[in-house]
Parts: C-alpha cells; structure tokens; sequence
C-alpha cells in the first residue's frame, strides 16, 4: 500500500509533470485563459494518460523493445482521436475552443513520459492510477493559471461575473503573454516554498 | 477556402501568429534547447525544414487519402506517423551523403519529431483550410518564426549568466517570464497582418 501512496504523492506534488519536469506545457497554456476550457482539457489529459498508461502497461510483455516508442505513440494517438470524437459529438462548441489543442495532446510529453517511464515496468492497475495522478496533478496547475487569468482577464471564474461591473478588466491576462508570465510566477512560488528541500542550503533571503 | 495571399500567411506565421510566442507550440525543446545560439540555430534551420516538407506532405496525404476516403478522423495518428517517418528519411539520407551538416543537425532531428510545434502546423493548417500554396507558406513562416524566437531567446540567456536573478526563478522560471516580455513585444506586430 506505501507504493501506492508514493505513487499519489509523487504524482500531485513532489514530480508534478507541469512545474517539477516542465512537460507539456505546449498545450497547458493555449486553453488556460477560460477556466472551462481548462477544466475540459485537464480530463481529457486525464483520461488519455490514464488509458494509455493502463494499455502500455497489459502490453508491455508483448512489444518488442525496439518499435515500443512507436507503439506507445500509436496507442496515445488512439485514445486522443476517441477524445476528439467524444468532444466533436457531445460538446461542439468546446471541440471548436480547444480547436487543435485537442489533437496535440499526442504530442504532450507527460504521457510519452510516463508510459516510457512507468508504465513499462510496472503493473497495470498502478500504472493507471499513476496516469491517472499525473493528469490529476497537471489539471490542478492548469486550474490554477486559468483561475487567475479569467479572474483578472474577465472577471469571472467558470463564466460567472464575480468581481462585478466596476472591474478594469486586465486584457494583457489574457492574451499569450499572461500566459507566460503567470506560468513563470507559478514554477517560481511552487520552487520557493514547496522545494526548498532540493535547493542545496535553503533560502537564504 | 479562405482567399488570403501566401505570403500575408508567410509573414503573419513568423510575427504576428508566431508559434510559440503566440500559439505556445514547441515550449518543450524551446526551453530545453535555448541555451547556445549556435545549436538554437541549428536546430531552427532542422525545424524549419521539417515543417516546410511535413506541412506539404501532410496537406497531400490529407486531401487525397484521407478526404476521399473519409478517414478524416484518423488524421492525428496519419499526421505523427508521417512526421516520424519523415524525420527518420531525412536523418539517414543526411548521414549517408552530408556527413557535416549531419554532425550540426544529427542529434536535433530525433528531437523534432516530438516537437508540438510540427504537428500544431499540420493541424491548423486543415482547420483553417489552407490551400498547397498557404499551407508550405503556413509551414515555412512557421519555422522561421519559432527559429527567430528560439535564438533571440539564447542571445538573451546568454546575457542572463552574469546576472544576479531571485532564487528559485532560475532556469525556467526567468525563461518563460522572458518568454512573456517578447511575447509583449511581438503583440506590438499585430496590427500588420492577421489571420485568425
């Protein structure tokens, strides 16, 4: 069970593939000025790592070493074009917001990563969970940039006006450049306060 | 079909829609790779290359396999597969018969074929319904702008060595802040031309 529990950590804070591996943050800030979009993007993420990792897992036994990277892509590309297909029928309107974002999930490097990295030599059932983690722990960053953004960009959170008619709306949050600087603030606090463990010597300020 | 002349297309891909400035594509090798001009260069000429050669193949591949065949929803794994296949080709014809740009280049073309940036151009390319001529002008602007950005980046960094920054913000924390400033910057094109 404490494999488990390393595998929960590991996945939502201590190797959070977004601020502590820097993957995949392609198609993390694209979606990440509406916290709807960012909400949708983070499940679908969710469900492909999860999936994947779970098939790359059963067969791992059976993909020769040499063709698995192609394999693992092929087996990623599947479960996104099912996404795609989920999104395109049910939710139009969103399929169109994500636009492209949704078919560069393939690309993402969280899940390569840790198909290559886990899924290859460990169960199924855990592989899947820890998949399923790291989506859960890059949904949390991703929730986190979007909330700031819609909130100081549109003054809403999910749609929903919270900061009233008076609000200034900060338009520079919302365009690409807020985008990256919030993501450079957020890997800069999560480095400050929740790592100080690896920066030999601590803070010194 | 949009009517928007190739070159407008050409110029809007490398200023005002840049990719990684403006779409995010391609942050991966950008932040990893961004630390020497000389390999930053490199590696934007092999991208700019890749995406002028994937973004035809691909356009073709598109509209006269799986158009016809309406298996267009099988394009994400047509597109990765021909994007590998492609890098593959190039890499040994490169080392069989230009051993000196092989060396330059060699190590950063396995590296492209997981560049989001390559397969971000293929798929806007066919929502925007491009047609031959905009999609390779698409393709090549598209290079030459995330080669722009990459080296203007490794210049900057270069500069950042003798500079005292906050702890914590080191590496790629100051890299996408920076990203963010030219980001700014590059909005100031965006009154040229635009598409979409």
């Amino acid at each position: 069970m404490s494999e488990m529990r390393n595998v929960i950590r590991n996945g939502i804070y201590k190797d959070n593939p977004v601020f502590r591996q820097i993957l995949g943050i392609c198609s993390t800030l694209a979606v990440t000025n509406l916290m709807m979009n960012s909400f949708v993007m983070g499940v679908g993420l969710m469900f492909v790592t999860g999936f994947s990792s779970l098939t790359v897992s059963i067969l791992r036994r059976y993909t020769p070493k040499h063709i698995r990277m192609m394999v693992q892509t092929l087996i990623i590309s599947a479960y996104v074009i099912a996404l795609d297909l989920f999104l395109k029928a049910y939710w139009p309107s969103m399929s169109k917001a994500l636009g492209p974002y949704v078919g560069l999930i393939i690309t993402n490097c969280i899940i390569m990563g840790r198909a290559e990295a886990f899924a290859q030599k460990n169960k199924p059932l855990i592989s899947f969970i820890d998949g399923l983690l790291m989506g859960i722990g890059y949904t949390i960053v991703l929730l986190f940039i979007a909330f700031f953004r819609e909130l100081l960009g549109f003054g809403s959170i999910f749609g929903i006006a919270v900061l009233g008619e008076n609000w200034v709306k900060w338009t520079l949050m919302i365009m690409p450049p807020g985008a990256f600087f919030m993501l450079g603030i957020v890997i800069w606090l999560t480095h400050r306060f929740f790592h100080e463990d690896d920066t030999e010597g601590g803070t010194q300020s | 079909m949009i009517d928007i002349h190739p070159m407008v297309i050409f110029f809007a891909a490398i200023f005002t829609n840049n990719m990684i400035l403006s779409n995010f594509l391609g942050m991966c090798s950008f932040i990893a790779v961004s630390n020497e001009i000389r390999t930053s260069l490199s590696l934007g000429q092999a991208v700019t290359f890749v995406l002028g050669c994937t973004s035809l193949i691909n356009y073709f591949v598109y509209h006269y396999v799986l158009v016809p065949l309406s298996l267009e929803y099988l394009r994400f794994i047509v597109f990765i597969i021909v994007i590998a296949a492609f890098v593959q080709l190039v890499e040994m014809i490169i080392e069989r018969y230009f051993e000196t740009l092989y060396y330059s280049l060699g190590i950063f073309l396995p590296l492209i074929t997981v560049n989001c940036a390559i397969l971000g151009v293929s798929l806007f390319m066919i929502i925007r319904e491009y047609n031959l001529f905009q999609s390779f002008a698409f393709g090549i602007g598209s290079g030459l702008g995330w080669t722009l950005a990459i080296v203007a980046m490794a210049g900057i960094r270069k500069r950042l060595q003798s500079a005292s920054i906050p702890k914590g913000l080191e590496g790629p924390g100051i890299t996408l802040i920076i990203t963010g400033i030219m980001a700014l910057a590059f909005l100031g094109f965006s009154g040229i031309v635009q598409i979409q």
